[in-house]
């Protein structure tokens, strides 16, 4: 089951780069959350210190808290404990290209030391019927390389590597911004689908993906959060006048 | 126009291709033409004869060879893979990393002669006789900066996201370095190996004070050892027609080996890779 997420205070910084600027929001549990805003606003950033992922590079620096359900991510946890409760989605697809598309699945497993095999087989399974891809590889899964399949299916395998290590929270970072139309509606459909099991947050360029697909959306400018409301509200009466201007094209 | 120039290019890029290919031919075939005659089951299976008798073969030649590689390879294989996968991920933009890389790079250049010299300064000085390990070492030191540098560049062209991926996973980064990025690699890595094993393979320079050469079977890594390219260098140099065949016919072999052990290599690690695995 999902966990809700409370962000207080959080800054980070890219070097001398001050990208994200107190960030206060409460993403709810079992919901899709989108992030919307121009290209280099900091919702990626964002996304990346829920996870720990900011820090990964070497003048990546984040301030502040963030709690996933009651675990203070940044004071009680290693990143790597971290990481295993929060999935991530990235933009391009990135499978394991040296292995099948069964070992891809189960890599958070068995890189973690889990090898009983009968349940890795359960597990694979449920995680390719999740992310809706099981019917289109279930005769190839130990003879094709996860690179061989089509960017569409790339990215639903990596959901589904994701969804193997049994997270909590689910964050995909423009998971459709590289695929085709026909790929995205599936991918939307899986978002849709998954939320009720898992909290989502999705980082998008699309503001139609994020009306189809999420109940709560925040719009983020130049490293601050503007606006956190309900999608509904957020796309018809927004509160801010720069948020009605993103939404309504006239800027980014 | 622009066909012509199309043309153009292309008959310039065909011309290139066959000037790269035909000195290989070349030397294959004359190769062939001096030594293949006096390839036979001896050549094979008998030691040197002395001075004066004809006939005898290589066969401890060959087989010193193989010891030599293999010890060279079991020093020089892993220290080189260790630095590469040391300096692409571990010690990136650090003083040591920067320090080992041109010191690598130092070390590709120096001439084998050198080697062989530091080799006998560090082992057959201190032993007091010439052997087999210490012309391993020797090799082994060639080995090194060719197999640490190729290890980083492959490491290297591994993509981010590839690693991410495993970061995002929840995966240690010493866990995701070791079964991810060196695994997405590795075809690029074992392509380093097998360049840098051809290349000591007909090194003489780096044996002559090491292991010497011997011309009776020595299985022992204490001893002087005989070896392909010496055995070639001395047979090559004497006075003796038959000498001089047996020279060319340890040439043929000793590329033919060469060839094989790169394909047997190559054939054991291509299988088990995945369809459509890039």
């Amino acid at each position: 089951m999902g966990v809700g997420i409370e962000v207080i205070n959080l800054n980070a910084w890219y070097g001398t780069n001050h990208t994200l600027q107190d960030i206060n929001l409460n993403i709810p549990a079992n919901h899709a959350t989108a992030l919307i805003g121009p290209s280099g606003c900091g919702k990626s950033t964002f996304v990346r210190c829920i996870n720990r992922m900011h820090e990964t590079n070497p003048i990546g620096r984040v301030t502040g808290t963030v709690l996933i359900g009651d675990l203070d991510i940044y004071k009680d946890a290693k990143p790597v404990q971290i990481r295993r409760r929060v999935g991530m989605v990235f933009q391009r697809p990135n499978p394991f290209p040296t292995m099948s598309i069964y070992d891809n699945v189960a890599a958070g497993l068995k890189l973690n030391g889990y090898s009983n095999r009968r349940a890795l087989d359960e597990i694979v399974e449920r995680s390719l019927k999740n992310s809706a891809l099981w019917d289109e590889v279930k005769d190839d899964l130990k003879k094709k390389s996860g690179a061989s399949l089509s960017g569409g299916q790339q990215q639903r395998l990596c959901i589904a590597r994701a969804l193997a290590v049994d997270p909590e929270v689910l964050l995909m970072d423009e998971p459709a911004s590289a695929l085709d139309p026909v790929s995205t509606s599936k991918i939307e459909d899986l978002i849709f689908q998954l939320k009720s099991q898992y909290t989502i947050v999705i980082v998008t360029h699309n503001m139609q993906q994020a009306a189809r697909v999420a109940e709560k959306t925040g719009f983020f400018l130049n490293g601050r959060m503007v606006e956190f409301d309900s999608t509904h509200k957020i796309f018809t009466n927004p509160s801010d006048k720069r948020t009605e201007d993103y939404i309504t094209g006239r800027f980014g | 126009m622009r066909t012509l120039t199309d043309a153009l290019i292309t008959g310039l890029a065909i011309l290139a291709t066959l000037l790269v290919v035909a000195p290989l031919i070349a030397i294959f075939v004359y190769l062939i033409y001096k030594g293949a005659s006096s390839l036979n089951l001896a050549f094979f299976t008998q030691i040197p004869k002395p001075v004066g008798e004809t006939g005898g073969g290589m066969a401890n030649a060959i087989l010193g060879s193989g010891i030599l590689l293999g010890v060279a390879s079991a020093i020089g294989v892993p220290i080189g893979i260790g630095g590469g996968i040391f300096l692409a991920e571990f010690g990136r933009g650090t003083k040591l990393a920067n320090a080992v890389r041109f010191t690598a790079d130092v070390l590709n250049g120096v001439p084998s002669i050198v080697m062989g010299l530091a080799a006998y300064a560090l082992i057959v000085s201190h032993q007091k006789h010439f052997s087999a390990f210490s012309g391993g070492v020797a090799l082994a030191i060639m080995m090194i900066p060719t197999v640490c540098r190729t290890t980083e560049e492959m490491l290297l062209m591994v993509p981010h996201v590839i690693r991410e991926a495993a970061l995002g996973l929840g995966v240690p980064n010493w866990r995701s370095v070791l079964s991810i990025t060196v695994k997405t690699a590795s075809p690029g890595i074992i392509t380093g190996c097998m360049l840098a094993f051809a290349r000591v393979a007909g090194e003489t320079a780096p044996l002559i004070f090491t292991a010497l050469g011997n011309q009776f079977w020595s299985t022992s890594l204490n001893e002087p050892i005989a070896a392909l390219p010496l055995q070639i260098y001395v047979y090559a140099l004497s006075p003796y027609d038959d000498w001089h065949r047996l020279a060319w016919a340890g040439s043929l072999v000793l590329i033919i080996l060469i060839v094989l052990a790169v394909s047997l290599v190559r054939f054991v690690t291509s299988r088990g890779v995945l369809k459509g695995a890039s």
